[in-house]
C-alpha cells in the first residue's frame, strides 16, 4: 500500500514569520530550468517549495521554506538559484528545533 | 562612530554559545548575532547532547539544564521490508548523578545556554542576520556587516559559527560550495504523547531514555539512517540520506520519513502520537577530507560550519562545543598576550583541534564517507539478505539446521559473491579502523 502524504499538513504546525513580497531565494533563469532534465529541486526540497509547471518550468514558492540549502547546493552546476537567508527575525520559527 | 568589540561570534547554536560564553567569562567584550527570533529558532537537532564537552564549559550545567532523558539503553537496528534485526545496549549503571548522555529538545537548550552567555556579560542580539564579514585593505576582517540600518558593527576578531551553509566563509572566498555526495539532508518530527505510554512502550521509569539508531530498507538503499528518540514527554523521529543521493532518486524526504512512521515495527511505538513541528536541515557528512580552512586574518570558523561532524559516531553538538570553546580559548590567550589576531597568531586554535578528539575522530575515519558513497550494497543488498537470514533462522520447521545455514550462505553469495563478501568485509574494516 502506498502511502500518500500531505506536506501541507506537515508544514501547517511550523511557525512562520513570513517577509511579505519579499523571498529569499529566487530562480535566476527559467530558460534554464527548462534546459534541466531532472529538475531534482522538485523532488529533494523537505518542504516542496519548486514544482513542475505546465511551461516545462520550475514555480518557486518560498513560504513553506524550511531553510536547509539543499536546492543550493543540488542546483550548484547550473548555479540557477540565488540562495539567500530571510532578514533577520524572519522565515521559519523553530518550537522545538 | 561604528561600535566596536574584541570579538563578534556569529550564530546562537552549540559552537557560537561554547564561544561566547568562553569569551565573556574570561571578560573579552563579546557581541553574538543571531538570525533567529530567539536563540534555537533556525536550530535543528535529532538531539543527542553528550554531557563532557557542555560540562567542560559550564561544570554544573546539571543544575538547571533543560535536558529531556538521559539514556540508559541504546538501540541499533537494521529494517528490513516488514521486519528488523538488531543490537541493544541496556545498563543501570547508566542511572548515575551524572549521565553522560541525555536527548534534548533543541530550542530548550539553546535558550538556556543564552542567558548563561548574558549572565556571564556577553552581549546577544537576535533577529540580525550578517549579510557579509568587513575585510580592511589588507584583506583582515575587521567586523561584519547586518541587514539592520546602519549595521555594520567591528571586532578585534569574528567567529563564524553560523551553521552548515557558511555563507559568509562562502562569500569571502574561504570556502567552497557543499559538494552534495559531502553533505546530507535529514528531515524529522516531534511528536508528543503520555510520557506513560513512553514508559510502557520502551520499558522506562522517571528520566530514563531509550535512543534507537535506525539502518536498512528505509533509506530506499540510498546511504542514510534514521532515528527514534524517547524526550519526557515526546518522541522524536527522522531520517537523512546524502544529498548526491536524493538527487539521484524520485523519493522526497517526507515521503522517506511517512514511509518510516508507517514500518510495521516502527509505527506501534509513535501510534497515538501527535505531530507538532516538522523540521529539515543539512547535516555535513564529508568528514576530515572536507574539513575547509579553519582561520585567517581576523577570522575563525567553528562547529557546523567548519564541517566539524563525526557521521560514524552520531556526534556533531559535541565537536561543535569544543571547537567553539577552543576557538575562543585561543582568542583569550592571544588577548592576555597582548598579540594581534594575525592567520599566524590564530594557527593555534588547529593546533588545539589537532590534538582533541575532534580532528582525532575525523581523521580515523577518513576513508568511511567515500566507501559508504561508492558501496551503496551496505544500504540496499545487506539489510534485505541479514533479515531474511534471521528470518529463516528463527522459523522453527522440519528443515534441518545444516540445511538452513548452507541456505543463507547461499543467499549472501548470490548477492554479493564470495569475493564480494570479502571484499565488503575487508572496505569495512579499513574503514573504521
Amino acid at each position: 500500500m502506498s502511502i500518500v502524504v500531505k506536506i501541507e499538513e506537515k508544514l501547517y504546525q511550523n511557525r512562520y514569520i513570513v517577509d511579505e513580497s519579499r523571498p529569499h531565494i529566487r530562480i535566476r533563469s527559467e530558460a534554464e530550468c527548462k534546459t534541466c532534465t531532472s529538475q531534482a529541486c522538485t523532488v529533494c526540497c523537505p518542504a516542496a517549495c519548486y514544482s513542475k509547471n505546465e511551461a516545462g518550468t520550475v514555480t518557486l514558492v518560498t513560504d513553506g521554506c524550511l531553510e536547509c540549502g539543499t536546492c543550493r547546493v543540488i542546483c550548484q552546476d547550473k548555479e540557477n538559484i540565488q540562495w539567500d537567508y530571510p532578514r533577520g527575525g524572519y522565515g521559519i520559527s523553530y518550537k522545538f528545533g | 562612530m561604528v561600535e566596536k568589540f574584541d570579538a563578534i561570534v556569529i550564530g546562537a547554536g552549540p559552537s557560537g554559545n561554547a564561544a561566547a560564553y568562553t569569551l565573556a567569562k574570561q571578560g573579552l567584550s563579546v557581541l553574538q548575532l543571531e538570525r533567529g527570533e530567539y536563540p534555537g529558532a533556525k536550530n535543528v537537532q535529532g538531539g543527542i547532547m553528550y554531557a563532557a564537552e557542555l560540562e567542560k564549559i559550564i561544570p554544573d550545567f546539571r543544575d538547571d539544564c533543560p535536558t529531556e532523558r538521559h539514556i540508559i539503553e541504546q538501540r541499533i537496528w537494521l529494517l528490513g521490508d516488514d521486519n528488523y534485526i538488531g543490537t541493544n545496549y541496556r545498563s543501570d549503571a547508566f542511572n548515575t548523578e551524572t549521565p553522560n548522555r541525555y536527548t534534548i529538545i533543541r530550542a530548550n537548550i539553546d535558550k538556556w545556554f543564552s542567558e548563561k552567555i548574558r549572565e556571564a556579560g556577553g552581549l546577544q542580539i537576535c533577529e540580525t542576520t550578517v549579510t557579509e564579514l568587513i575585510h580592511d585593505a589588507a584583506g583582515k576582517v575587521i567586523g561584519v556587516r547586518t541587514d539592520r540600518e546602519g549595521g555594520e558593527i567591528h571586532a578585534d576578531v569574528v567567529i563564524m559559527a553560523d551553521g552548515v551553509n557558511a555563507l559568509l566563509a562562502k562569500r569571502s572566498g574561504y570556502q567552497k560550495e557543499l559538494a552534495p555526495e559531502n553533505v546530507a539532508l535529514a528531515v524529522k518530527e516531534i511528536l508528543f504523547i503520555d510520557p506513560e505510554l513512553i514508559q510502557q512502550r520502551f520499558g522506562l521509569k522517571g528520566d530514563e531514555g531509550v535512543v534507537i539508531e535506525i539502518m536498512g530498507k528505509v533509506t530506499k538503499g540510498m546511504v542514510g539512517t534514521a532515528f527514534l528518540y524517547t524526550n519526557k514527554e515526546s518522541l522524536t523521529i527522522g531520517i537523512g540520506c546524502l544529498i548526491s543521493d536524493f538527487k539521484q532518486g524520485s523519493v522526497p524526504p517526507y515521503k522517506m520519513l511517512e514511509d518510516l512512521k508507517n514500518h510495521p515495527v516502527i509505527k506501534p511505538l509513535i501510534e497515538g502520537a501527535e505531530m507538532k513541528e516538522y523540521a529539515a536541515h543539512m547535516i555535513p557528512e564529508g568528514g576530515y577530507k572536507a574539513v575547509p580552512q579553519l582561520f585567517g586574518d581576523g577570522w575563525m570558523v567553528v562547529g557546523d560550519a567548519a564541517h566539524f561532524n563525526n557521521a560514524a559516531h552520531r556526534e556533531g553538538s559535541n565537536l561543535a562545543m569544543a571547537s567553539g570553546r577552543m576557538a575562543a580559548e585561543t582568542v583569550a590567550e592571544l588577548k592576555k598576550a597582548g598579540k594581534p589576531f594575525s592567520a599566524a597568531n590564530l594557527a593555534a586554535y588547529k593546533a588545539r583541534l589537532d590534538d582533541s578528539f575532534v580532528m582525532k575522530d575525523l581523521k580515523k575515519y577518513l576513508n568511511l564517507p567515500g566507501i559508504m558513497h561508492e558501496n551503496k550494497q551496505f544500504f540496499g543488498a545487506y539489510p534485505d539478505t541479514l533479515t531474511a537470514a534471521a528470518h529463516n533462522w528463527f522459523t522453527v520447521d522440519s528443515v534441518d539446521k545444516r540445511t538452513k545455514e548452507k541456505e543463507i550462505m547461499k543467499s549472501f553469495v548470490k548477492k554479493r559473491s564470495v569475493l564480494g563478501l570479502v571484499g565488503d568485509a575487508i572496505k569495512l574494516v579499513r574503514a573504521v579502523r
